[in-house]
């Protein structure tokens, strides 16, 4: 089960800028901690997040081991029609998450 | 003119209640939650819902809430309700002796009653992200409430006992609770500040765990500080401390989720 917070305005005006905010659950585990066995821990970390608007992409970022965990991420963005943010986040262990929230532009 | 009035006449009022308050616990109230002396930024993180990682197990905790549960198929929701009128000011009060028992048990063991007598479902792991998830679900609704522990009066000895292990030194370096966070809190430890462990954010994002943890685990991570053995999960003397600190902590406000560093 994944759990995730995403908050951003659900109405705006074209042209102002917004921010939108992301917080993931998600272990950001290294690959280069031992457990308790003394083996390593196969690294698990969120690789990539994107943002797209209507199928547009308006944001990017590559995450590292050295991110803590529950990721979280704010970025500002121009708004130009209404529709669709979708955001994803992809990484290690077939980890796929999508989100979408929906903007209306007054 | 109006206005010198309302500020004549508010005043001694004012001073009234800040007396009586002082009075009543003694004088100036010294006592300081964790929060005052976190870094700015991480107030910051702890205030806004947005940033705080807490809040991820609040939102698994609201929906384990209405999800039914073990051989009786009941949620919790189907007896309690909504949490924001059936549990608001509950996590105040804890631990608390339940009906029909002679000791007493924190929010976990409640948490943990209601699992296997209502909802018979199995009893859930210490620490398990279902059990953090209701835990913090629950305190959410208490957020900003006084800590208020009841006036039971057969809590006493349990409490006696928790003020004895505050007290007793233990463990190879021969340390008590109170060795730091009565007689040296505001100190520094290595480089961490010794902070007076009052439990006012709890369940708490720990960014040192990079996870939500309980007061038990915030206990445990002491005793072995203190080269002592811990207790086991279940052990009655976490109970006991828990309730000691509750009553030493009696009024301050309840974050809610809180960061600690």
């Amino acid at each position: 089960m994944t759990n995730a917070l995403i908050k951003a305005p659900k109405t705006a005006k074209r042209g102002e800028t917004i921010e939108i905010k992301a917080l993931i659950q998600h272990p950001m585990e290294t690959g280069f901690r031992p457990g308790t066995n003394g083996r390593m821990i196969p690294r698990n970390i969120i690789e990539h997040f994107s943002a797209a608007w209507n199928g547009e992409e308006i944001f990017r970022m590559t995450f590292s081991p050295a991110i803590a965990a529950n990721p979280f991420v704010s970025f500002f963005t121009v708004v130009r029609d209404s529709g669709t943010v979708v955001l994803r986040w992809t990484g290690d262990q077939d980890f796929r998450v999508e989100e979408s929230i929906a903007i209306a532009v007054t | 003119m109006t206005w010198l009035r309302i500020v004549l006449m508010a005043a001694p009022v004012f001073a009234a209640s800040l007396d009586s308050l002082a009075l009543a616990q003694g004088g100036v109230d010294q006592r300081r939650s964790g929060y005052q002396d976190m870094s700015p930024a991480l107030q910051q993180m702890e205030d806004d819902e947005m940033s705080n990682p807490g809040m991820l197990f609040v939102q698994a905790g609201a929906a384990l809430w209405k999800q039914p549960a073990g051989k009786a198929g009941k949620s919790c929701a189907d007896c309690h309700g909504a949490v924001d009128t059936s549990m608001k000011g509950v996590a105040t009060r804890y631990p608390e002796i339940p009906k029909g028992m002679a000791t007493p048990v924190d929010l976990d063991g409640r948490i943990e009653l209601c699992r296997t007598t209502q909802q018979q479902a199995g009893k859930p792991a210490p620490e398990s992200a279902d059990l953090l998830a209701l835990a913090a679900y629950v305190t959410y609704a208490s957020r900003g409430l006084p800590i208020s522990p009841p006036a039971d009066p057969r809590l006493a000895p349990f409490r006696a006992e928790g003020e004895a292990m505050f007290k007793r030194r233990e463990g190879q370096l021969n340390l008590s609770c109170a060795n730091c966070h009565d007689t040296n809190a505001g100190k520094k430890l290595a480089g961490a500040l010794i902070p007076q462990a009052h439990p006012t954010g709890y369940p708490i994002y720990r960014l040192e765990w990079q996870t939500l943890g309980s007061l038990k685990r915030r206990l445990r991570n002491c005793l072995i500080g203190m080269r002592t053995d811990a207790y086991a999960y279940d052990a009655p003397q976490y109970v006991a401390l828990e309730l000691y600190l509750m009553d030493r902590a009696k009024g301050m406000k309840l974050e809610g989720i809180g960061i600690r560093p």
